[in-house]
């Protein structure tokens, strides 16, 4: 799992997608990721996957991060992946967060989601885990 | 002692005797960042003056309670916040709670009924049911109170930008059981100004928001009188991470707007400021939750008589709801929920709550079982019948260090109610997004106090083990909910008389267009049969939607 390799940030787009207004945690995340050095687009409420994944590929992301806590994780997740799928542009790594039971978790990694982060979660984690996914970083 | 020797005396005592023991290397601060000292007196609280601050239950200015006789007359209501899958569904488990001894309903909507979107709307995919009951008609409605009369139970219904639709479904509901309106009581949240701060579910602007909940208080005022209109509300600007004193300070400064917008309707203030409620959140630290009420009360009162010259007793009553926080609880060691819930809930009694929903230990998962909801009302019914305190009226008073900090988050929400004047009032606040931008960094500053370990969060960043894993049991919402939600939606539009439906439907378009009370031409929507998002629709095209520029 290597990002794209010539940038030297990487960049990263937020997302409440569905109807869910919860939207605490995500904000939290844009900020401690920016202020980790990252660049952040942080796309706001009420998204639909269309959009997401529209905004994703216009701005050129490496990872895109989104929020759920309303329960509508398995509809929206699988449908944001089948699209990047459809754009050729899975190599944009998609995670997660919010209320997911771990049952859903497990389904929706095998379906393709990098990696989901559940409450309770340090966001120093998240970081990591993104400045993983590519060795420059 | 007076304040002077007092303080004296405390400087002698810190400097001689206090470092004898010492302290930790913690900082001790409030769950709101807010230092507390190692000890409160005389001196902290020199400028009280009992019959100005406190004064008697039952009397201004309400600080130790709006009743005369509190809990001694009647207990809280023991009301759960609860609803999932179908009505059918949510209804059994509202007869649940009330055979376990529950004293009032509170409906959960799922995100479409809320958003006012009906259940076959593209942006409900997924979400039918989820959170939420599911509620498309007055149809629903009837199914959810089935066999529930409404004349004998009051109902909470959390619902905001389309509150007055159902309420309209709920009015045609009792209507249908037999039951007069000014027999049903209840309160919808309405309180619109809120989601533009913080929970951010919301159709319409500003403007066209406020002339919806000014005519459902005017049209409740003469009709429906026992129902309160709007439920102004800091759960949710706590649970989008707060601070206490912003939580009190911005609710109180929406009841404001709210009742400026009344008089600015043309209404006397007796005549809606009675049936105006609040809703607070109850935090996990316990002495500053228990001095927000207290202060809520008190500067309430003020407001009202002082600034808007209410002369009604009612109208300087602020009665409140409590839910417990949300925020507070963790994913990891669940069970240890039901230990911050119980004291938080607490907090609300000894705060002088009119009305409790704990949260149950699962809620973090997911939606609770039937068991940890019983364990949550349980909790309410040890606090009420075996721990005495709601033997006697507000018995925290007189603690010096309540009493000091019930002024300290006084005089915090006076300064924030200044801010918000300084900013253009409330709605012009929310268009420039301080509060969102307040919020935003109090929940930030509140993230990496625990991230660095400053902020103990037992179970999650000290006294954990390895491989924890929730051993609890989970309700799972049936997939087949959404489905068969959307063939009844259908069957509720091809079974109804179109006709009479597109009637209602002009007659609300005439009345949106024009300046009428919306609330009859509603009424008959409902009764007619028409769809909540189809309501929504024909609001939509005259009003528009709201749409926020994120800031974060």
């Amino acid at each position: 799992m290597i990002l794209r390799g010539e940038k030297d940030t990487v960049r990263v787009l937020i997302a409440k997608p569905g109807l869910d207004g919860h939207d605490r945690g995500a904000k939290v995340v844009a900020r401690a990721l920016r202020d980790a050095g990252m660049e952040v687009i942080y796309l706001g409420l009420h998204q639909t996957p269309e959009q997401v994944v529209r905004a994703a590929i216009d701005e050129d992301v490496d990872v895109v991060g989104l929020s759920v806590l309303s329960g509508a994780h398995m509809t929206i997740f699988p449908r944001v992946l089948e699209m990047l799928k459809e754009k050729g542009a899975l190599d944009i790594k998609v995670i997660g967060g919010g209320i997911i039971p771990e049952d859903d978790v497990a389904e929706l990694e095998r379906l393709g989601v990098a990696r989901l982060f559940t409450p309770g979660t340090p966001t120093a984690e998240i970081i990591e885990y993104i400045k993983g996914l590519s060795p420059a970083l | 002692m007076d304040g002077d020797s007092y303080q004296s005396e405390k400087k002698r005592w810190l400097a001689g005797t206090y470092p004898a023991s010492g302290e930790g290397e913690e900082t001790f601060t409030t769950v709101s960042g807010e230092p507390v000292d190692p000890l409160y007196g005389p001196g902290d609280v020199s400028g009280l003056d009992y019959m100005r601050d406190l004064g008697f239950p039952g009397e201004y200015p309400y600080t130790r309670g709006i009743h005369p006789s509190m809990y001694r007359g009647r207990l809280w209501t023991m009301r759960q916040f609860s609803g999932f899958g179908t009505a059918r569904e949510t209804n059994e488990r509202f007869k649940f709670l009330l055979g376990r001894g529950q004293t009032g309903l509170s409906v959960a909507f799922d995100m479409p009924t809320i958003m006012g979107r009906d259940s076959d709307d593209p942006m409900s995919e997924g979400e039918v049911g989820r959170c939420g009951v599911a509620i498309d008609s007055v149809v629903d409605m009837q199914t959810l109170f089935d066999g529930i009369p409404l004349d004998r139970i009051t109902t909470s219904m959390t619902t905001n930008a389309p509150a007055s639709i159902l309420l309209a479904f709920y009015l045609v509901t009792g209507e249908r059981q037999g039951v007069g309106f000014t027999d049903m009581g209840g309160t919808i949240q309405n309180d619109i100004l809120k989601e533009y701060i913080a929970q951010k579910s919301w159709i319409f602007p500003p403007g066209p928001s406020l002339r919806i909940i000014t005519d459902v208080m005017r049209f409740c005022a003469s009709e429906v009188p026992r129902f309160n209109t709007i439920s102004i509300s800091g759960y949710h600007i706590r649970e989008a991470g707060s601070t206490a004193a912003q939580e009190l300070a911005f609710t109180l400064a929406d009841g404001m707007a709210y009742v400026q917008a009344g008089i600015d309707a043309g209404m006397n203030v007796d005549e809606f400021a009675p049936r105006l409620s609040f809703f607070f959140n109850s935090h996990i630290d316990f002495f500053e939750e228990v001095a927000k009420y207290r202060a809520a009360r008190r500067i309430w009162a003020r407001v009202m008589k002082e600034r808007f010259g209410a002369r009604k007793e009612e109208s300087l009553l602020l009665r409140f709801h409590t839910q417990t926080a949300g925020c507070s609880l963790t994913a990891q060691q669940p069970e240890n929920n039901i230990m911050r819930t119980a004291y938080e809930g607490l907090a609300a009694v000894l705060g002088g709550t009119q009305s409790l929903h704990t949260n149950s230990m699962d809620e973090v998962l997911a939606l609770p079982t039937e068991k940890s909801v019983e364990i949550a009302l349980r909790t309410q019914q040890v606090i009420a019948f075996e721990t005495g305190v709601a033997n006697t009226i507000d018995p925290l008073a007189g603690s010096y260090y309540v009493e000091y900090l019930t002024d300290r988050l006084e005089s915090e929400a006076l300064a924030y109610f200044d801010e918000i004047e300084a900013e253009g009032g409330v709605l012009e606040a929310i268009e420039k997004g301080y509060f969102q931008r307040q919020i935003a960094d109090a929940s930030y500053r509140y993230q990496l106090e625990v991230e660095r370990g400053e902020r103990v969060i037992v179970g999650v960043n000290r006294f954990t083990h390895e491989d924890e894993k929730p051993d609890i049991e989970l309700l799972k919402i049936d997939p087949s909910v959404e489905p068969e939600q959307i063939e009844s939606l259908r069957a509720v539009r091809r079974e109804r008389d179109g006709s009479a439906a597109d009637t209602a439907a002009s007659e609300l378009r005439r009345t949106a267009e024009g300046s009428g009370n919306l609330m009859p031409a509603i009424l008959e929507c409902a009764r007619a049969h028409m769809t909540q998002g189809e309501i929504v629709d024909v609001m939509k095209e005259l009003f528009g939607e709201y749409r926020e520029t994120p800031v974060y």
